[in-house]
């Protein structure tokens, strides 16, 4: 490790002998993987009972070299929230949050589909991107560069940004057709739908980004504490910046698959509590709120898992307003696990436990 | 235990405390000029808008606003944050509507919404206080709850027609009872926050929950009875909604909470807790009330300018507290 020097001098217990970088390395593996853990058995709970209860669950077929079922369409509908969520991982680990991905979402939509009649598919896309992420500089300007409380320097976007997107569209719901602009929602690609695609190579951009280069070091680093990597070097303000242009990107592209879905902009609907859900896919996934901890991997979780309960309840013929209860449900089960009162509770009883064992 | 207007405490404080509070004025005092500028202008511009009436449905249309928004203050003031109490309302308007229909007596069913209100804040304070969760994903789940449970009640708005609620908003003393009602809350408001010591004790919490256990202060308390307080007053506001309308709907007071939070805000209390007043909040909620109302005056003006208009006054009144803190901050390195 290049801080070697620094550390043998200032810290004395070091850990003997065994070559910190490989144990460390081993342990956060290991960590990661437990991490993950809950969400994959809590995913494949729900996916279970839905095959206990409607056989052809599993079931995939293929229609036209495009593949069709439950699973698919589950996978195709979280695409928003799971791209949300990547970007949100980041961002909850540099300590912060963004609270207006909604809001920027709607605002993509809006320019794209302002942008699509006259200048063309491709233009409305890069358009609707350059869109948001000069929504994700706003916010990252607000809480790196001025220093103001993430919840508050987002909270102004997600309030302005929904009546900005509002204007743009004049109010009304803007309708077009742009094979280009429809594919990105409703095609296919390798037989799968388009946002799951774009999904993956989303996910895979930003894994190599944070883990090849020094970024995702730098961002755990700024979420444990600002100051003391501001001191050892680390630019921590260009990195939040870059976390929240990257979290403003993602909702971007999630604002440009809804409108693709439903070819049409609505300002007032599109990504209306996404940015809870956001949070709830990248909370579940073991990201910490309180920073410098994330799963990029179980933010893809978190997101098929909140959408496998929103069908599950939609299919059972459960009125749709039952999943905002068991959303919330899940959001303190969630926090419940990771709540530190109860963890050292658990540890304490355990300990006792293993001292009876012992005096036995 | 209440002692009556005690004065400032005169005990040294660290100067920086000392400057955040004398900037609490100024942030008052930008408030209050804002809130005259917005005024005059509406009065200038618009014949007719400072005539009496439009001054009586400016507290009228914005009471369950206004309701809210004293509960928020006493959380953000706290440190916290509630972002349940939107869906608060919508759950007490369509409970209350739906019992009362059933043939409820409809004053038992305001005080039990009250009392139901004030134990979902202190359930969700409890949480945030023994569990040490964040308190905005905690109130997340407590908006989702909230808002899901009235949506299950019914979907539909349902009206209200009880011969008694209709006689209580029929009258008028001076003023309609839901203005009265968030004019009188606020009073309380006012008094509790600064002549008692659960007051004191918020603004303790606020500054330093620390040190404020350390003065053995009863943070635990102070912080449950804090949101108990908030979810008392979203219940109240429920009410009140339920009474302006005269329908329950479940739907209602959507994004609310962050006009709550935008009026404690730009009132001038920090976010950061600890500094503010409450008096602040009354400011704020009557400028939003006042650009509301002047888009409607203004007429060509579509109602989509009321968010941008509140989102840029966020963003002033912010970048304002900032700069507040960083001078009283650097005073304080020189001092």
């Amino acid at each position: 490790m290049p801080e070697a020097p620094l550390t043998s001098k200032t810290s004395a217990p070091a850990p003997p002998k065994t070559p910190p970088a490989t144990r460390s390395s081993v342990a956060m593996g290991r960590a990661a993987f437990m991490r993950l853990l809950w969400p994959l058995v809590a995913l494949a709970a729900v996916l279970l009972w839905n095959l206990a209860f409607s056989p052809g669950f599993f079931h995939i077929e293929v229609r036209d070299g495009h593949l069709y079922g439950s699973l698919i369409d589950i996978a195709n509908r979280a695409a928003p929230v799971m791209l949300t969520a990547l970007g949100m991982t980041l961002v909850l680990a540099t300590f912060g949050v963004d609270l207006s991905v909604g809001a920027v979402m709607a605002i993509a939509g809006a320019v794209a589909a302002l942008v699509v009649e006259p200048r063309g598919g491709v233009a409305a896309i890069l358009l609707a991107l350059a869109a948001s992420l000069a929504a994700g500089l706003w916010n990252g300007v607000l809480v790196a560069y001025l220093d103001i409380q993430p919840i508050v320097a987002t909270l102004i976007l997600m309030v302005a940004g929904r009546g900005i997107a509002q204007l743009l569209t004049n109010g009304q719901i803007i309708t077009f057709h742009n094979p280009v602009l429809e594919t990105l929602g409703g095609g296919f690609f390798l037989g799968l739908p388009f946002p799951i695609t774009l999904v993956a190579g989303v996910y895979v951009v930003l894994g190599l980004t944070v883990r090849r280069t020094a970024l995702g070091l730098f961002i755990e680093a700024v979420g444990d504490n600002a100051s003391a990597s501001r001191y050892a070097g680390v630019p921590a303000a260009r990195v939040k910046l870059l976390a929240y242009v990257i979290c403003g990107l993602c909702a971007g592209l999630a604002g440009l698959i809804v409108t693709s879905d439903i070819r049409a902009a609505d300002a007032n609907n599109a990504g209306m509590y996404l940015e809870l859900d956001a949070i709830l896919a990248a909370v579940i996934g073991g990201t910490s709120l309180s920073g410098g901890r994330f799963n990029l991997l179980g933010a893809l979780l978190g997101g098929l898992l909140i959408q496998s309960l929103t069908t599950t309840i939609l299919t059972k013929g459960i009125p749709v307003q039952f999943t905002l209860v068991v959303k919330a449900l899940v959001i303190i089960a969630v926090c419940l696990l990771q709540s530190e009162p109860l963890r050292r509770r658990f540890a304490r009883q355990k300990a006792v436990e293993k001292r009876e064992e012992a005096a036995a | 235990m209440t002692s009556p207007a005690s004065p400032p405490p005169t005990t040294p404080r660290s100067s920086i405390q000392s400057r955040l509070l004398a900037s609490q004025n100024v942030s008052l005092l930008a408030t209050g000029f804002v809130c005259f500028l917005l005024y005059a202008a509406g009065g200038l511009a618009y014949q007719g808008f400072l005539s009496k009436n439009v001054f009586i449905n400016l507290l009228t249309d914005n009471a369950f606003l206004g309701v809210a928004a004293v509960g928020m203050t006493f959380v953000i003031l706290s440190g916290g944050i509630d972002l349940s109490v939107g869906s608060v309302i919508g759950c007490v308007s369509i409970l209350i509507a739906t019992m009362v229909k059933s043939g409820a007596p409809p004053a038992l069913v305001i005080v039990g919404m009250l009392l139901l209100g004030a134990l979902f804040g202190a359930a969700m304070g409890a949480l945030i206080q023994y569990f040490e969760l964040p308190p905005f994903l905690v109130t997340l789940a407590g908006m989702f709850l909230a808002r899901g449970v009235g949506l299950v009640v019914s979907l539909e708005s349902v009206p209200v027609d009880h011969p008694a609620l209709t006689r209580l908003t029929g009258l008028n003393l001076l003023l309609p009872i839901t203005a009265i009602i968030f004019l009188v809350l606020f009073a309380a408001g006012v008094y509790i926050a600064h002549y008692t010591p659960f007051g004191r004790n918020v603004y303790a919490v606020g500054g330093n929950a620390v040190s404020a256990s350390l003065m053995g202060l009863p943070v635990a308390r102070t912080v449950v009875g804090v949101y108990a307080f908030s979810g008392f007053c979203s219940a109240l506001a429920g009410v009140v909604f339920t009474l302006y309308t005269l329908s329950g709907n479940a739907s209602a007071g959507i994004g609310l909470e962050l006009d709550a939070i935008a009026a404690v805000v730009i009132g001038g209390t920090l976010l950061s807790g600890g500094v503010g007043v409450v008096a602040g909040t009354f400011l704020g909620v009557l400028i939003l009330g006042i650009i509301q109302t002047g888009i409607t005056f203004q007429g060509t003006l579509s109602s989509w300018w009321t968010r941008i208009a509140i989102g840029m006054l966020l963003l002033i009144f912010i970048l304002l507290q900032r700069f507040i803190q960083n001078r009283a901050a650097k005073s304080q390195g020189q001092g």
